[in-house]
């Protein structure tokens, strides 16, 4: 089992810390819709777009060396950081069913991760 | 309705669901889109040189021709706007890790455009992330 580089595990675990703020910037950016579509371009959204497309760049540099069974979970820590920031900022409760969801969908991706091989 | 009003807002759960499944289409959406721009990839592309005027129009041309690719980028899109869609309502909390299924569908795509095999792995793996997506689907109607 070849080691995966501690650098490829920094390198995704930044890509889903950028993706979390791009899903916060999303729902931000989406709660403008309510008053209709012509509201689709504000800066929340190109915040959002913007966070998304450039976590891909840490994220492919990533997986260019190592295991995907321990980097694709990773992929994982973007949900919970959106747990965590949807508390901070939308006031959205934190309940045992959410964590033991994000709970299977990690293990979940790590097998996935595992198949791959 | 008299004065007793619900605590509940009367569309929450109908609107959390048609998020869920914008979501849900969302995941379809990224998954195809890995897929093409897979196939895209492999499409022979001419050297660019961006110093050189002479070598960008076959490259454009290519690209152009580059049918994968170029469905592929429209399917990118189509997922933002999806995402976006099934962002107007509901928990971001609940709704953001269903993008998880994308893993699954990548997989059994996978198997039937790359002859890709199915394993235990996979296959627990699969079930499991389906399992989670099922259980925050409950935690948001409950909500």
């Amino acid at each position: 089992m070849n080691a995966t580089p501690l650098s490829s595990i920094a390198l995704v675990l930044l890509a889903s810390v950028i993706g979390s703020f791009g899903a916060v910037f999303l729902k931000l950016g989406a709660a403008h819709l309510a008053g209709g579509m012509r509201y689709i371009f504000n800066w929340q959204l190109l915040a959002g777009v913007s966070l998304y497309l450039g976590s891909s760049v840490p994220f492919v540099m990533g997986l260019k060396h190592g295991e995907l069974s321990v980097l694709y979970p990773m992929v994982s820590a973007s949900y919970i950081c959106t747990l965590f920031w949807s508390r901070l900022f939308f006031n959205e409760p934190i309940t045992k069913a959410k964590v033991a969801a994000l709970g299977l969908i990690f293990v979940g991706i790590m097998c996935i991760g595992v198949g791959a091989r | 309705m008299t004065s007793s009003a619900p605590a509940v807002p009367r569309h929450s759960v109908k609107r959390s669901n048609t998020s869920i499944y914008l979501v849900l289409g969302c995941t379809v959406f990224a998954a195809a889109a890995q897929v093409l721009m897979k196939f895209g990839a492999t499409h022979a592309m001419p050297a660019v040189n961006p110093a050189n005027p002479a070598t960008w129009m076959p490259f454009a041309v290519t690209l152009l021709g580059n049918l994968p690719l170029l469905l592929g980028y429209c399917m990118s899109a189509g997922t933002a706007f999806l995402l976006i869609m099934g962002l107007r309502h509901g928990e971001l909390s609940t709704l953001y890790p269903i993008i998880s299924m994308s893993y699954v569908w990548v997989d059994l795509l996978s198997m039937y455009f790359f002859h890709e095999h199915m394993n235990v792995w996979k296959a627990a793996g699969i079930f499991l992330v389906i399992g989670g997506v099922a259980l925050l689907g409950r935690a948001g109607s409950n909500a």
